[in-house]
């Protein structure tokens, strides 16, 4: 991949190695920024971002291995790769420099091929650890950073009202054993994006992917005007999406996909479970088990949405659903009533 | 021995432009003497490590523009520590003279 326009800083306190180094990388596409020694390089650096540092190791006021140490100690600086250019001599330097954390070592003068390989190279690196990053973000919902920003990380639940809803893609296991992986693993993607827009946009938090299921959770851990009727919004947009999705799917020449749908409204425990190290913001209790219960149903009576009696009662008929009179789940001591809300598929 | 590898310099012209490169042997001429001054200063303040850092940089540009000779004794000079006398930095100097000469001809020839 070549990158084009990424954004360079070059620190030499040499002015002819400065000029030149700035000369090739500009003639590459890269906007370049210059820095006469270590100690301005790192104000630069802790003002703007940059892509790639190209660091000289003989500098007055801070010289390049001690940029290296301050850059390894900074928890915002430590991934930014470091390309060192250097005409000192000896192993020994180029040793110490990848010790302290450089990604590569060009001896002046600098071989332009060379120097172009190198940089498209670390600068990929850089992407692939900045898209880990993100994914690692994504995980993490930006509610629930939210949340354990203001109210700092505690194990331990609180009593909620809220709204749970599961989903899973119907017939899945077969799919499975029918398609090859990679066909599997682009699907699951391109389902799980999809159905983070929907969920995401009407304020839920998805906090469990298992294989093709994910539980949402609406009304914690910030709170939401009306939980059940987010939860249900999301549901209607899922259903429109997958069949979207299907659409793309025919063109393909690949078999429709079927999501279920089950969501239940109520009091919940919510929460950090986990250990320190790691840990999910969840809910558990009567509703969400109910909830996963619905979507195990949708199977079952053929709707693809089903809802609790709470649910229903809060939609206050503002969106049409069908009693469809009550079941009597594993585990639950009563039937409950179940009501299909009207969609599209 | 040629002053100037004609062959490091084309590479370079090729590689930054004959017009840039111009530029760049003004900057170096301006740059130079100062690091042979800084050499003798070190020298007479006893300071080895600026006298190797000042090595370093004539060194490091002198192999850009291709200048070997020069290069050369800047970097017996940065390898060998401080000399008993400024003996070693007249003759740098004297080289510094021919391969600026070359290169100012150099850089007009392919320029003009």
């Amino acid at each position: 991949m070549t990158e084009t326009g990424a954004r360079l800083l070059v620190a030499d306190d040499n002015k002819v190695n400065r000029l030149l180094l700035a000369r090739s990388l500009e003639l590459q596409g890269h906007r370049v920024a210059s820095a006469e020694n270590g100690a301005i390089a790192l104000d630069m650096l802790a003002r703007e971002a940059f892509d790639l540092l190209l660091l000289d190791m003989e500098m007055p006021e801070l010289d390049g291995f001690q940029v290296l140490e301050r850059l390894a100690r900074d928890a915002r600086l430590r991934d930014l790769p470091v390309i060192v250019t250097s005409s000192l001599e000896g192993v020994a330097t180029i040793v110490r420099c990848i010790e302290l954390g450089a990604d590569d070592y060009l001896h002046k003068p600098i071989n332009p091929v060379l120097l172009k390989a190198r940089i498209d190279s670390s600068l990929e690196k850089k992407r692939l650890r900045d898209q880990q990053q993100e994914l690692v973000r994504r995980f993490a919902t930006s509610e629930v950073a939210q949340d354990l920003q203001q109210s700092g990380f505690a194990l331990g639940g609180r009593r909620v009202q809220g709204t749970v809803m599961f989903s899973d893609i119907r017939g899945f296991t077969a799919m499975v054993e029918s398609q090859p992986p990679e066909e599997t693993i682009e699907l699951l993607n391109a389902y799980y994006a999809l159905m983070f827009d929907a969920i995401s946009g009407h304020g839920g938090v998805v906090n469990q992917m298992i294989g093709d299921g994910l539980m949402a959770i609406f009304g914690a851990p910030l709170p939401l005007a009306e939980p059940p009727r987010a939860a249900v919004g999301a549901a209607l947009d899922m259903i429109e999406m997958v069949e979207l999705l299907n659409v793309d799917r025919a063109a393909a020449q690949k078999a429709p996909i079927r999501i279920g749908i089950g969501i239940a409204s109520g009091e919940m425990v919510a929460g950090y479970t986990g250990t320190k190290a790691r840990a999910t913001y969840t809910c558990i209790g009567d509703t969400v088990n109910l909830a996963a219960r619905l979507e195990a149903h949708t199977k079952r009576a053929q709707r693809p949405i089903l809802i609790d009696a709470a649910t229903q009662a809060a939609l206050a008929g503002d969106i049409a659903t069908d009693a469809l009179g009550d079941v009597l789940f594993d585990g639950k001591a009563a039937a409950v009533a179940v009501f299909a809300v009207h969609a599209t598929a | 021995m040629e002053e100037i590898d004609r062959t490091t310099f084309a590479e370079l012209q090729a590689a930054a432009g004959a017009e840039f490169v111009a530029e760049l042997v003004d900057t170096f001429l301006e740059e130079a003497p100062q690091m042979l001054a800084e050499l003798r200063r070190a020298l007479a303040e006893g300071n080895a490590d600026r006298f190797r850092r000042a090595a370093h940089s004539l060194k490091s540009n002198s192999h850009t523009f291709g200048a070997l000779a020069l290069g050369a004794m800047a970097r017996e000079l940065e390898l060998g520590g401080l000399p008993p006398d400024a003996a070693p930095i007249d003759r740098l100097d004297a080289a510094y003279a021919r391969a600026a000469a070359a290169l100012t001809r150099l850089a007009r020839l392919d320029h003009d």
